[in-house]
């Protein structure tokens, strides 16, 4: 498995949803984690505020403006998380362990967070507090706070460190997803390669199965059981064709046998060697049609897939062009092979090879002399193509459907030798191939086209 | 020559025997393929000639056994069966030439005829002399009576053939397979033209034909008529 071609996988595809809907909840899980425990902890320092507000104003009610100095300069001396400062109108500071009245500070009533500096050991030190302005009768301020400090350093680390830890669950589950997707896609690649095998014609191949009795085995449980019944449907056709084959040659040749046998006994210029010859030629062309007729029985039923090779197109259309233009010459007809680009396919050299025989036979044979015949062989976008181009006659558009059907042949042609199966013999090649016979009007003319898929059969 | 025939279609057989022994050769049958292994192991043939489908042991198993015990008898395969992917078969379990029923009988002394001149122990030769054509197989050039004749490489290969057999017929069928290693049958018979060309070019102008039209069966290169 190639790395980029991952990323295209489904399985990834899933992988990559699942990791980010599992980073959005661990982030939302975290932040509602994170905002209620502020929320509480703010709670608990509020009301120890208040507490402390509700306490100092007694004082203040009872023992006036000293009597609270002094409770706020006793309470300021404890060195604790309290900060207290008691200012006047002005809000210049009166008494407290504040030093300036915060700049934040200036409604009473609401909680309100601000930054002070203090002295630790002779270090100005910046510190976080929250607290609350309450107003005493007279017009005086008094600012009772705690020290958040600590809390202040936990939420900025978590603040700055709640990116990373999604960035790395993010990481993690990408890395973590990969991996399987890979194990996942591994598997399901073998399941394609043995697939593709099979379609390649090795039918004895079989979908590995791991030890782990996941749906993966299942599968491929399943898919064996289904190749084991193709297998036995296939060789059942086998065992068909043989058996027809069998059964029908083995009486043709004893009549051609008993013929052959009949003529070598006869005087050779007699009236009876002329009619047995001719019983001879009658049974030859019914064993051509008939061979004709199992082959594409056999191409249909897929049985001859067994020779599939990498083959090569325009080798077979030179070849075959020249194994015809002697017989194109003689007829006047001028017979063309055009070069072409990449034309390498899996396919059985034989079929294709009689296949092509047929379609550029027939050319020659439709083309008047002075014509021009056109063997190409061509990678074109859509596929491998052989094309077979003539200047004939050509066919009736409404009967290009039918010629292909077994025995059809054209009014036209019906007095020209024939099985009228060579164009079938061509459609279930080209089926066999999953290629695609197409019979064009060239204007004048047949063009008759084999077009391959451009996919191998076979994974390579 | 001796021939060894192993067919379980007994009328089959009987013509094939009658047929051999009219053409000059020895012909011992069997009609199953353990009878006919014991046979091909116990004396020496020029030729097999073995069904594809027989009793008792299979026609490939029999060739492979004989090939198991050092027995090189040329082997032609007898087969009533569909021929694409039966031919492959037979030639990869040892056997030498492949024929499908039902055959002409000319075909098949045809192909006997070459299966035995195989066998007959060959020097590597470099030229090959019908008459006055000779043919020179290194420099891949050919004369007539001392003067060159120009020849297109499948010409080549086709007179090639040709004179590898000369005096036997070789049937068209034969040059299809070796020349241009086709197994099909053209519909129309091409190779009549290839043949017509080649004896324009080595016949022409000259008193003695060489290359022959066969009646029925094909052709034949020789330097009397």
């Amino acid at each position: 498995m190639r790395a980029p071609s991952i990323l295209r996988t489904q399985a990834y595809r899933i992988v990559l949803v699942y990791v980010t809907v599992f980073a959005v909840s661990v982030t939302a899980l975290i932040a509602f984690t994170y905002w209620n425990t502020k929320r509480a902890l703010d709670e608990q320092t509020d009301q120890i505020i208040e507490a402390e507000i509700t306490g100092l104003s007694e004082q203040y009610q009872q023992l006036g403006l000293r009597g609270l100095a002094d409770v706020v300069i006793s309470r300021s001396a404890h060195g604790g998380p309290g900060l207290y400062l008691l200012a006047n109108r002005l809000k210049q500071p009166i008494v407290g362990n504040l030093d300036a009245w915060p700049s934040s500070m200036t409604l009473p009533g609401n909680f309100v967070e601000f930054d002070y500096q203090r002295r630790i050991e002779n270090k100005l030190d910046t510190r976080r507090a929250r607290g609350r302005v309450f107003v005493l009768a007279g017009g005086f301020y008094l600012l009772v706070a705690q020290d958040v400090y600590e809390r202040y350093q936990t939420e900025k680390l978590f603040t700055t460190t709640l990116p990373w830890t999604v960035g790395l669950v993010l990481l993690l589950g990408l890395g973590g997803g990969a991996l399987m997707s890979r194990n996942m896609l591994a598997r399901l690649d073998s399941i394609n390669r043995t697939s593709g095998e099979i379609m390649g014609g090795d039918l004895s191949r079989r979908v590995p199965i791991g030890e782990a009795h996941d749906e993966f085995d299942a599968l491929a449980e399943n898919l064996n059981a289904m190749l084991d019944r193709i297998e036995r449907l296939m060789k059942g056709v086998r065992e068909v064709t043989d058996s027809v084959a069998h059964d029908l040659r083995t009486p043709l040749n004893r009549l051609r046998n008993r013929l052959e046998a009949t003529l070598r006994h006869l005087e050779p210029a007699s009236a009876e060697t002329a009619e047995i010859e001719a019983a001879v030629a009658e049974t030859d062309s019914l064993i051509t049609t008939f061979n004709a007729l199992l082959l594409i029985a056999e191409a249909d039923a897929g049985v001859t897939r067994g020779e599939m090779a990498p083959i090569d197109l325009a080798a077979i259309a030179a070849d075959m062009a020249e194994l015809y233009a002697p017989l194109a010459e003689e007829k006047g007809v001028n017979l063309e092979i055009a070069p072409s680009g990449a034309t390498m396919i899996d396919g059985n050299r034989s079929l294709i090879s009689q296949a092509l025989a047929n379609l550029v036979d027939n050319a020659i044979k439709y083309t008047p002399a002075g014509g021009k015949v056109t063997v190409t062989a061509s990678g074109t976008p859509l596929g491998v193509e052989l094309r077979v181009v003539d200047t004939g006659p050509g066919i009736p558009p409404v009967e290009r459907a039918r010629v292909v059907e077994r025995f059809v042949r054209l009014e036209a042609s019906r007095n020209s030798p024939g099985t009228g199966l060579g164009l079938s013999l061509v459609a279930a090649v080209a089926r066999l191939h999953d290629a695609k016979l197409m019979l064009e009007d060239n204007a004048p003319g047949l063009r008759a086209i084999i077009r391959f898929p451009r996919q191998p059969l076979r994974p390579r | 020559m001796r021939i060894l025939v192993v067919e379980d279609d007994l009328e089959a057989q009987r013509y094939l025997v009658n047929g051999l022994k009219e053409a000059g050769h020895v012909v011992d049958d069997a009609a199953d393929g353990e009878t006919g292994l014991t046979l091909a192991l116990s004396r020496p043939y020029d030729v097999a000639v073995i069904d594809r489908m027989l009793p008792k042991m299979d026609g490939l198993k029999l060739v492979a056994e004989m090939r198991e015990h050092s027995n090189a008898t040329p082997v032609l395969f007898l087969s009533a069966l569909s021929e694409v992917d039966d031919r492959v078969k037979g030639l990869k379990a040892g056997g030498d030439d492949y024929l499908t029923k039902p055959y002409a009988f000319v075909e098949l002394l045809a192909r006997i005829d070459a299966l035995m001149r195989r066998r007959s122990p060959q020097t590597v030769k470099t030229r090959l002399q019908v008459g006055d054509l000779e043919l020179d197989l290194l420099t891949r050039t050919a004369k007539r009576a001392g003067s060159a004749i120009d020849l297109q490489p499948r010409e080549f290969r086709l007179l090639e053939y040709l004179m590898r057999h000369a005096s036997q017929v070789v049937t068209r069928t034969m040059l299809l397979e070796s020349v241009w290693e086709y197994h099909f049958d053209p519909q129309t018979n091409v190779i009549d033209v290839h043949i017509s060309r080649l004896r324009a070019k080595i016949d022409k102008g000259f008193d003695t034909a060489l290359l022959h039209t066969v009646r029925g069966a094909g052709y034949m290169i020789r330097a009397r008529a």
